[in-house]
């Protein structure tokens, strides 16, 4: 499973592991907005301390978290971010749509 | 520019063979002895380039893509990833940060990660015929490297 799931009331922390590139990205997309849509989390936590790989399709799939998160009224935060996918974050200037932390 | 070394591999637009993309140029440039945020920045930029070919070049069949990488005099590593697929009518307005064809599982922003993560990048390519992509990085000789 490339997500793990925690949630204490209206905060959901979800992890997400291995590599995030297009091959991978539906299937752990798919997943998230499942999780999300099930839970309606006000705060969402993504943990990406055991991505391996990202690459642009990363970047979509933070994106798209963001917009359902905002259709929620809630709030999105990234932590716990690898170096490899902070330069690709960085290089395409996620940090200024989404709290990088 | 004298080459050093060279090495080609032609696979199947697959996603599956994204990752075979990256391990093969990885794998290539060790000979570099590389740090591993420049293999990290390698892969990335290779795993771009590949998957354009994999999403744009061929829609809506497979076809083939040939990666050749190169060890070029003075510690230069090239990747050229080369498609015969549909093509791109405007290079530089593709090159754009944010410009996209693609649907809502793209950014627009992988000829940017390119541009940044390598030293050059060159884009050729013509409607109908294809497209190739061309980068190169230079890797830092290490002190007390044996080369
Ligand atoms: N090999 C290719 N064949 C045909 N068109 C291409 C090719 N590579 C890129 N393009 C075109 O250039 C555009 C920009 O490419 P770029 O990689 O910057 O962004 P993207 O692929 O759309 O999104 P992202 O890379 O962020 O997922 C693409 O949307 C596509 O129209
Ligand atoms: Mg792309």
């Amino acid at each position: 499973m490339p997500i793990h799931v925690e949630q204490t009331a209206g905060q959901v922390s979800i992890q997400l592991s291995g590599e995030i590139d297009h091959h991978g990205a539906r299937s752990m997309m798919g997943q998230l907005e499942d999780a999300i849509a099930a839970r309606m989390p006000t705060q969402l936590t993504l943990d990406l301390s055991g991505v391996t790989f990202m690459d642009s399709s990363g970047i979509a799939v933070l994106l798209r978290t963001l917009r359902q998160m905002e259709q929620l009224g809630g709030t999105l935060r990234v932590v716990r971010i690898p170096p490899q996918s902070r330069r690709v974050l960085d290089a395409a200037g996620v940090g200024r749509l989404v709290t990088l932390e | 520019m004298n080459i050093i070394d060279q090495a080609t591999v032609a696979f199947s637009s697959r996603s599956a063979n994204e990752g075979f993309a990256r391990a093969a140029a990885a794998c290539f440039a060790a000979q570099l002895d590389p740090t591993l945020d420049e293999v990290a920045d390698i892969k990335t930029a290779v795993s771009e380039a590949v998957t354009n070919a994999i999403v744009h070049a061929y829609p809506n069949q497979l076809g083939r893509i040939t990666m050749r990488l190169r060890l070029l005099e003075g510690n230069i590593l090239e990747v050229q990833i080369k498609d015969t697929g549909v093509g791109i009518p405007d290079v530089a307005q593709a090159r754009v940060p944010l410009f996209t064809t693609g649907n809502e599982e793209r950014s627009g922003m992988g000829f940017t990660i390119m541009e940044s993560f390598m030293d050059k990048l060159t884009v050729r390519s013509r409607v109908g015929q294809g497209t190739t992509v061309t980068m190169r990085r230079r890797i830092a000789r290490r002190a007390g490297a044996a080369r």
